[in-house]
C-alpha cells in the first residue's frame, strides 16, 4: 500500500509541476488542482499507514493517528477556497486581456 | 485579562471584519475598521509593554496545554511585530479612507482579515497554525492586491497567487514531513525534539529546509524575488504600504526558527547559502532601484533591498546582528511604506505624468520635502534612522565571516540607491512643464496625515534611537534562548514523548 501511495503522490506532483510550468492560465489551475491532491495524499500518510482502525485514541485500543486527517481536512478547504479565487481571477484576467496567457500584453 | 492579552491582538481585527460584513454602509465600515485599528494599535502597546518584563506569555487556546492543544506565544518580538502592524495598518486605513477603498466591495472587511492573518502568523506558537495564518493573510491580500482592478492588476495577481500556491503546497509538504519525522508540530516540542532525535535527522533538515524555502518566498529572496516588485507596483498605494509588512513575516518566521530549532541542533543549515543570496537580492534590489521608471516600482525595489539585508541576519545566529536587524526591519518597513503613500500623493498631484519620472507638474512644496527626508532614510544618509539602523548592522556584522563582503555591498547599494533617489528626485521636482500648473484636487485629511505621520517615523525612530535598539536588543537576546522559550510553551518539566 505504501508503495502505490508513494507512487500516486510522484504521478500526481510530476503532472502538476509540469502543468503549473505552463504558460496559459487553464492548465496553471489545473497544474495547482494536481499538486494539492499529492500533498493531501502526502500529508495523510504522514501519519503512517494503518488499515482498518479508529481515529480515536482509548485505552488498550489500537488507533491511527487522527491528527493528520484534521490537517488534510484544513489543507483541503484552505486549498479549494484559493483555487476557487484563482478560477474567478483567470477568468477576470481573459475577459480584460481577451487571452488567456499568463504574460498577455497589456498595461503594464 | 492579562492572561488574554495574546489572544486580543487576533480577536480585535477578526471581529471587526465580523462587523463589517454585516454593516454594508461605506461610512459605517470606515468608522468601524479606523475605530478597530486604533484599538488594536492600544492592544498591542499594552501586549509590548506586557511582555517587556522578560516572562513569555503563553494562551493555550480552548485551555489544552501543549503540545497536544495550539498555543499563542506572545514574547517580545512576537508583540513588538504586532504593535507595527497594527501602526502600519492604521495609516494605511487612514489614506485608504480618502476615497481608494470606495473602488470595489468588501475593501474594509478584507482589510481586517489581513491584519487578522499577520498578527497571527507573528503570534503563533505551532507551525500548523502558522500555515493557516499565512493563508488567511495571503487571501486577504490576494482580493486587496486586485482591489481597484485593471489588467496590470490581474496579471500581477494572477502570479502571485500562483507563487503562493505552489508555495503553499511546499509548506504543506514540510509540515508533513516534520510531523512524520518528529511527530510534533508544535514549535517549542519542535526544538526539543529535535536535539533529541538521533534516526531521522535528514528528513527533519530537508523538511525545515523547505519551509525556510517556503519563508524565503514570502521574504523575496533572490531566486523566488520576482513576484514582488511588479506586485508591489501594480497593488493600490494604500495596500502597498500595508504589504510593506508582509515580507516581513517571513523573516521573522525564518529567525525564529533559526534561533528556537536550527541553532541548538542544525546550526549550519543556512550558512552556507543565505547570506550570499541575500547580498544579491541587495545588489538586485539597487539596480532595480536605478532601472525604475516610477516612484512607487522604486518603493517596491525598497522593500526588496531591505528584505536582502534582513536576511544577512537569520545565518549569523548572533544577538548583536539580530538586534540591529530588528532595529532596521522596523524602520525599513517605515520608510517603505511612507514612500508608497508619498508615491500616492505626488503621483495625485502631478496630474497626468502620475508618478512616472518624466516632465511634469511639480507636486506641492510640502510633498517635496517629505520626499527629501523619506529619500534620506531610504538611502540611508544621516541624520534620520536609515543612517542609524544601517550603522548598527553594520558594527554588528564587524564581527562575522564574509564582513568585508558584506559592508563592501550593502555599502555599494547604499551609493547606488542614492544616485537613484537623487536623480529620480530632480526628475520628480524640480523639471518642470513650461504649462501651468492643472489644478489638482487638494488631498484629503487622511491622506495628509497618514503621510505626515509615516514621514515623520524616520525622523522619530532616529531620535528615539537609544531606547529602541536597548528593546532590540532585549528582544533579540530572547529569541536566543530557545530553553525558556520551551520551557514556557511546554511547562517546567518538559512531557514524556508520545507518539
Amino acid at each position: 500500500m505504501e508503495g502505490m501511495l508513494a507512487i500516486a503522490v510522484a504521478v500526481l506532483t510530476s503532472c502538476g509541476v509540469f502543468l503549473v510550468l505552463r504558460a496559459r492560465t487553464f492548465p496553471v489551475l489545473l497544474g495547482l488542482t494536481l499538486l494539492s491532491y499529492a500533498v493531501n495524499l502526502f500529508l495523510f500518510a504522514s501519519g503512517r499507514l494503518r488499515l482498518d482502525l479508529p481515529p480515536l485514541i482509548r485505552a488498550g485500543a489500537r488507533y491511527t493517528d487522527p491528527l493528520p486527517q484534521a490537517l488534510v481536512l484544513t489543507a483541503i478547504v484552505i486549498g479549494f477556497g484559493m483555487t476557487a479565487y484563482l478560477a474567478m481571477l483567470a477568468l477576470r484576467g481573459l475577459a480584460e486581456s481577451g487571452s488567456d496567457d499568463v504574460d498577455a500584453k497589456g498595461e503594464r | 485579562m492579562q492572561v488574554h492579552a495574546p489572544i486580543l491582538p487576533i480577536l480585535v481585527p477578526f471581529l471587526a471584519a465580523l462587523l463589517q460584513m454585516t454593516l454594508r454602509q461605506r461610512k459605517m465600515q470606515r468608522l468601524i475598521g479606523l475605530t478597530a485599528c486604533l484599538l488594536l494599535v492600544v492592544v498591542t502597546l499594552w501586549l509590548t509593554l506586557l511582555t517587556d518584563d522578560g516572562l513569555l506569555r503563553v494562551y493555550a487556546l480552548g485551555d489544552w496545554p501543549a503540545p497536544y492543544g495550539i498555543v499563542l506565544v506572545a514574547d517580545r518580538l512576537a508583540a513588538a511585530m504586532t504593535l507595527l502592524t497594527a501602526i502600519l495598518g492604521l495609516l494605511a486605513l487612514l489614506a485608504a479612507s480618502a476615497g481608494f477603498d470606495d473602488c470595489g466591495q468588501h475593501f474594509h472587511p478584507l482589510f481586517q482579515l489581513q491584519l487578522f492573518g499577520l498578527c497571527g502568523a507573528f503570534l503563533t506558537g505551532d507551525l500548523f497554525n502558522l500555515f493557516v495564518f499565512f493563508e488567511v493573510m495571503l487571501l486577504a491580500s490576494y482580493a486587496l492586491l486586485a482591489h481597484g482592478g485593471g489588467l496590470a492588476r490581474t496579471r500581477a495577481g494572477l502570479s502571485y497567487v500562483v507563487l503562493n500556491l505552489v508555495g503553499s503546497a511546499i509548506f504543506l509538504i514540510g509540515l508533513g514531513l516534520l510531523y512524520g519525522t518528529l511527530g510534533t508540530l508544535n514549535l517549542a516540542h519542535l526544538a526539543q525534539r529535535l536535539v533529541l532525535s538521533g534516526g531521522d535527522q535528514a528528513l527533519a533538515r530537508l523538511a525545515l529546509m523547505l519551509l525556510i524555502v517556503v519563508f524565503a518566498l514570502k521574504a523575496g529572496l533572490l531566486p523566488l524575488c520576482f513576484w514582488l516588485p511588479h506586485t508591489y507596483t501594480a497593488a493600490g498605494v494604500p495596500v502597498a504600504a500595508l504589504f510593506a509588512i508582509m515580507t516581513k513575516v517571513g523573516i521573522v518566521a525564518i529567525l525564529r526558527l533559526q534561533a528556537l530549532a536550527l541553532t541548538p541542533a542544525i546550526p549550519d543549515l543556512l550558512a552556507h547559502w543565505l547570506p550570499a543570496l541575500a547580498l544579491a537580492t541587495v545588489t538586485l534590489a539597487a539596480m532595480g532601484m536605478l532601472a525604475a521608471a516610477r516612484l512607487q516600482a522604486m518603493a517596491a525595489w525598497l522593500v526588496l533591498l531591505s528584505t536582502g539585508t534582513l536576511l544577512l541576519a537569520p545565518a549569523q545566529a548572533s544577538v548583536a546582528v539580530d538586534a540591529a536587524a530588528l532595529y532596521y526591519l522596523a524602520q525599513s518597513t517605515l520608510v517603505s511604506a511612507a514612500f508608497f503613500i508619498l508615491a500616492g500623493a505626488i503621483a495625485e498631484q502631478r496630474g497626468e505624468a502620475g508618478d512616472h519620472f518624466r516632465a511634469g507638474a511639480p507636486p506641492a512644496n510640502w510633498l517635496s520635502i517629505c520626499f527629501l527626508i523619506v529619500a534620506i532614510g531610504a538611502a540611508g544618509l544621516p541624520p534620520f534612522s536609515g543612517f542609524v539602523a544601517k550603522v548598527m548592522l553594520l558594527a554588528a556584522l564587524r564581527e562575522v565571516a564574509g564582513a568585508t563582503v558584506m559592508w563592501t555591498v550593502l555599502l555599494a547599494a547604499s551609493f547606488l540607491v542614492m544616485i537613484a533617489l537623487a536623480r529620480n528626485g530632480c526628475l520628480l521636482v524640480w523639471k518642470h512643464q513650461a504649462i501651468p500648473r492643472p489644478w489638482v484636487r487638494p488631498l484629503p485629511w487622511t491622506t495628509t496625515t497618514a503621510t505626515l505621520v509615516l514621514v515623520a517615523a524616520g525622523p522619530l525612530l532616529a531620535l528615539a534611537a537609544e531606547p529602541l535598539a536597548a528593546y532590540a536588543g532585549r528582544a533579540a537576546s530572547q529569541l536566543h534562548s530557545p530553553g525558556a522559550y520551551v520551557a514556557s510553551v511546554l511547562g517546567q518539566t518538559p512531557r514524556s514523548a508520545h507518539r
